[in-house]
């Protein structure tokens, strides 16, 4: 009895050691890891969804993160490519860096707010805390709850860069990790206010017009809409063909098809 | 022979598990030290500046609102969790309790997402509706907290009630005493140390609570000065930004961690202290 255990366990462990081994060989040339920013993310397993499709021997792992997260799994080599929904900061431009699109970040309320359009001040104002009722913005006497992102959010950096400027958003400012949270926080309660990439935005919630342009396309792709940002991929070096092939794809004009069908503005 | 060797095996899988314990103790003070060292301990835990991308790295605000939370879970949840022990160890019919015992027991299984999805859906806006505010709570995080520990406590009492001597409880009711006051004035002292105990265990799972905290609390780093404002506890802070982090930040909320690993190390040498005087 003994013994028999004993073979099915070393039986058991060669055909496990085989299988690690031969799914290894494969990953080495047809697998691929993106890594990084939450706001690409969606975005990125979209096109990769159909990369597959049309390469069906390839394996493309996207994974979330955040934009610092993945351009430090991009420069530690956990992944191919690192996903970045912010400019690269100073010390990390020895990395290869590739516009895929751009993105407007949207601010939101709830759909029976009767407010369409804010200035960048007023935003200010209402981030730092000082416009506290939306009666000051023409609406009731309400307290405003805005919904700011978690500490090192690419959303976030990308909104304290184009909106606050200098000043800080206030620390009453309730924070969620996600765009996915905020917009569902949004569509939960009239009073609040947040922001979300542009491709987010659905019928729960209304995009308000900044400095009296709405974000649609054209806007954010000529440039009008002031709230827009860039998504990015980088990579450590001289791409592998198969990094290079799925850039390609992206840059292709069917791929950046894709990511407009899907919300963002391509960069052609 | 063959007895000595599972002996050996087993003793090694149990070293390797404390070793493991060591090993995360000692990782999570190696990489939250230098943080501390670099703002100064008082920096640290007493200013509620926290911005760590800009260099401000206090959790005084988180801390505060890790002890609210957890206190006013104390405050709902113990009085229910006493209740249920009570009525399980004593009024409930035993048939019943063969029953009742593991369902209270299987509160602990539901994942804590879900109590947090329930919280945004139900509770969050009723707390919006008639108490204002976001909604998003101090209130919200410590309703769902007191339901967390709701079976830890009740589990713990109850044994605790049921290890009281029978002779206690006759001795009482030879007395005169009623039912009541059997339990009141004789159980209830003679359980004590272990409902203390189970308090505490209760405190420790509060404190620790990170998912379901996160979705109901708010997450804003002000220090909270109503039940109705939205708060972010330590855990929520270290869950939250982990994905983000790097550098110092990422150090500082490993330091956030040594905070949270000392309280809960405290609650339960507290607990295991209390369970030996028993």
């Amino acid at each position: 009895m003994g013994w028999k255990q004993t073979y099915l366990f070393l039986f058991l462990v060669i055909c496990l050691t085989a299988l690690g081994c031969s799914s290894k060989s494969t990953s080495r040339s047809h697998s691929l890891t993106i890594a990084g920013s939450t706001s690409v993310q969606p975005f990125a397993e979209k096109i990769a969804e159909i990369f597959m499709e049309i390469n069906p021997k390839v394996v493309l792992n996207v994974q979330g993160g955040g934009s610092t997260a993945g351009i430090k799994a991009c420069r530690e080599k956990a992944a191919q490519i690192g996903t970045s929904s912010r400019e690269l900061r100073p010390e990390e431009c020895d990395l290869t860096k590739q516009i895929i699109a751009k993105d407007g970040i949207a601010v939101i309320v709830h759909p029976d707010n009767p407010i369409k359009n804010l200035t960048i001040d007023q935003l200010r104002g209402i981030f730092s805390g000082k416009i506290r009722y939306w009666s000051e913005l023409g609406w009731i006497r309400k307290p405003i709850f805005f919904v700011n992102r978690e500490e090192g959010s690419g959303t976030r950096e990308a909104f304290e860069h184009l909106v606050m400027k200098k000043q800080e958003v206030s620390d009453e400012a309730l924070v969620q990790d996600s765009n996915g949270s905020v917009r569902e926080i949004i569509a939960n309660n009239p009073q609040a206010i947040g922001y979300i990439s542009f491709g987010i935005v659905n019928h729960q919630v209304k995009a308000l017009s900044i400095n009296a342009i709405k974000p649609t396309h054209e806007s954010i792709k000529n440039g009008q809409y002031a709230l827009s940002r860039p998504f990015i991929f980088v990579i450590l070096g001289k791409p592998e063909p198969l990094t290079q092939k799925f850039i390609d794809f992206i840059l292709s004009k069917e791929g950046q098809q894709i990511l407009e069908k899907e919300g963002l503005v391509g960069i052609h | 022979m063959k007895e000595k060797i599972v002996e050996k095996i087993l003793t090694l899988l149990a070293f390797s598990a404390i070793g493991l314990l060591l090993l995360i103790t000692i990782f999570i003070f190696k990489e939250g030290f230098p943080v501390i060292i670099k703002t100064g301990l008082t920096d640290f835990l007493f200013s509620a500046k926290w911005a760590p991308t800009k260099n401000h790295f206090g959790i005084l605000a988180m801390i505060i609102s890790s002890l609210a939370v957890t206190f006013a879970a104390i405050l709902m949840g113990v009085p229910l969790a006493l209740a249920c022990a009570i009525t399980l160890a004593e009024f409930c019919p035993p048939r019943l309790l063969v029953i009742l015992k593991p369902t209270i027991e299987l509160l602990a299984g539901i994942p804590s997402v879900v109590y947090g999805f329930l919280g945004v859906i139900l509770l969050v806006p009723l707390i919006r509706d008639y108490l204002g505010g976001p909604g998003l709570s101090l209130l919200a995080a410590s309703m769902i907290l007191a339901i967390m520990i709701l079976p830890t406590i009740t589990s713990i009492s109850i044994d605790a009630l049921q290890a009281v001597p029978l002779l206690y409880k006759e001795g009482a009711l030879a007395m005169g005493a009623t039912h009541w006051q059997a339990i009141r004035l004789v159980l209830l002292p003679a359980a004590r140390s272990g409902v203390v105990t189970a308090i505490i265990l209760g405190m420790a799972r509060a404190i620790g609570e990170t998912m379901a905290v996160i979705m109901v609390a708010g997450n804003a780093l002000k220090i909270p000065v109503s039940l109705i404002d939205p708060v972010r506890t330590l855990t929520s802070t270290i869950a939250l930004e982990m994905g983000y982090s790097a550098g110092d930040h990422r150090t500082a909320l490993f330091a956030a961690g040594i905070v949270l690993f000392i309280f809960i190390m405290a609650l339960n040498i507290l607990a295991n202290l209390l369970m030996r005087k028993k």
